[in-house]
């Protein structure tokens, strides 16, 4: 058969690497840290309103209850949930010599993480 | 990233395991049927425990952020070198200040 | 060669396969008839000897010893002589690249000398050292040390880990996981007289602490070897080092 040129092929290997239950777990641990570390500077300046009275505080939490910040507050939960699962199975790989080769941990750890956003929204958040 | 920044990050870790875990549960009972800054305050007003354990959470929280942003800048931006760390600790000391500043803040308000 | 067959091979097979074949910037494309039990490597060979001679590629034993013959496989770094076409083929598409993270020399060959020479760089060589005693060191089987360097000695360089890993291809400088794992049956080799000067050499940003536990090269290994966890010891090692000299320090 004649070669024929065609565009060049997509990366497969991006692809596949999605599906890998411990590329998944560090993508999305990764991500999470991201999203709390830009938004811990924030935090701290909300609470720091405090400073110029309970009143100050109360009306910048006025300012944030509207849909978009309470699905960011539902999503920051989360995001602070699943960091903290997904960092407590590297630290058993790393230190307490954990040896698992399956989605199962991964799973796990995603489901718990959910829960405790659901239990957030559950709450009357 | 050295031995000693990765155990401090790792050592970090397992505080904030801690003080998420008790944060997380914070929030939880706290945000049942809404939540105020009369409520808020009203918790840490004054109270001593819960401004040691925000100054312990703020610390570890300042450690350990910025050592797994040096990674991902080091990792999906070109940015490496002095300039990277310096304002990454740079960044520790932001978030420590504020941090300080913020459990003072509902401490003394 | 296996024996041609006049028919399909199994249920909704198809009579050809198609195989799409990186080549530098372009992508050819080939057919080649299906047989029983053909191996992405049969493929390739057939290709060369039957269809287009300029095509290059590597191989030698063909029977899942050597490693020589890794390439990606849709998407996936593998051996091609043990990867069976029906396996990784069902719908009749197949597409090969050369593995990814090193320099490609010609289609699908790559050059392996960046792989060994961050071998070199991570230690991963024997120290006899000075004075090397008269007679065999003992070295129980069942010893803990033993047993992790068993866990990781059967790797024949074949370079599928270092394919598979992101942090590779995200931080150039990174040593990979075939040379830290093989530094670390070293370290636990009792015989060795560079323990400190190769957890020196893996340690830092090119070494074991870039590694996010993705498990692509645990994944992929047609060995079972787990570099993972041999990078996890690393990070255990280095980080009770640096311990033990603060503490002696401060």
């Amino acid at each position: 058969m004649r070669a024929s040129t065609t565009p060049p092929m997509r990366a497969g290997l991006i692809r596949a690497s999605l599906r890998r239950p411990g590329f998944a777990a560090a993508l999305i641990h990764r991500l999470s840290g991201l999203a709390l570390a830009l938004f811990l500077p924030m935090h701290f300046i909300a609470l720091g309103t405090a400073l110029q009275g309970a009143d100050r505080l109360e009306s910048f939490l006025g300012l944030t209850q509207n849909g978009f910040v309470r699905t960011a507050e539902w999503g920051l939960v989360c995001a602070l949930a699943v960091h903290m699962a997904l960092g407590l199975r590297v630290l058993a790989i790393e230190w307490l010599r954990y040896r698992e080769r399956t989605a199962l941990v991964v799973s796990g750890c995603l489901a718990t993480a959910f829960a405790v956003g659901l239990l957030f929204l559950l709450s009357g958040a | 990233m050295s031995p000693l920044l990765y155990l401090a990050q790792r050592g970090t870790a397992a505080i904030l395991a801690v003080t998420v875990a008790v944060h997380l549960g914070t929030i939880l009972y706290a945000v049942r049927g809404g939540l105020t800054a009369g409520e808020i305050l009203g918790r840490t007003h004054g109270n001593l425990a819960f401004l040691a354990f925000y100054a312990v959470f703020v610390l570890a929280a300042a450690i350990h952020a910025p050592i797994g942003l040096r990674s991902i800048l080091r990792e999906w931006t070109g940015w490496r070198g002095r300039s990277l760390d310096l304002s990454m600790i740079a960044f520790s000391a932001l978030l420590a200040g504020l941090g300080l500043r913020a459990a003072l803040a509902v401490y003394w308000a | 060669m296996t024996v041609p067959v006049d028919h399909a091979v199994g249920q909704g097979v198809t009579e050809a396969l198609r195989v799409r074949v990186r080549r530098g910037d372009a992508v050819a494309e080939y057919v080649v008839p299906r047989r029983a039990n053909q191996t992405v490597l049969d493929v390739v060979t057939e290709i060369q000897r039957d269809q287009d001679p300029t095509l290059a590629y590597r191989f030698a034993c063909r029977v899942g010893m050597c490693g020589s013959c890794g390439m990606t496989v849709n998407g996936r770094p593998r051996w091609t002589c043990r990867t069976r076409v029906a396996a990784v083929a069902p719908d009749g598409m197949l597409s090969l690249e050369p593995l990814r993270n090193l320099p490609v020399v010609k289609d699908l060959a790559v050059d392996m000398e960046p792989f060994f020479e961050k071998w070199r760089r991570a230690h991963g060589y024997f120290e006899p050292g000075e004075n090397p005693p008269d007679d065999f060191a003992t070295v129980e089987p069942d010893s803990p040390a033993r047993q992790e360097v068993d866990a990781g000695i059967e790797c024949i360089n074949c370079g599928v880990c270092y394919a598979a890993c992101d942090v590779v291809t995200w931080n150039p400088d990174y040593l990979g996981p075939a040379a830290l794992n093989r530094a670390w049956t070293l370290v636990n080799d009792v015989r060795d007289q560079d323990r400190d000067g190769r957890l020196a050499a893996v340690a830092g940003d090119a070494g074991c602490h870039s590694c996010h536990s993705h498990m692509s090269c645990t994944e992929h290994c047609p060995k079972g070897l787990s570099p993972t966890f041999s990078i996890a010891g690393l990070k255990r090692e280095t980080g009770k080092a640096a311990l033990r000299r603060f503490w002696r320090r401060g």
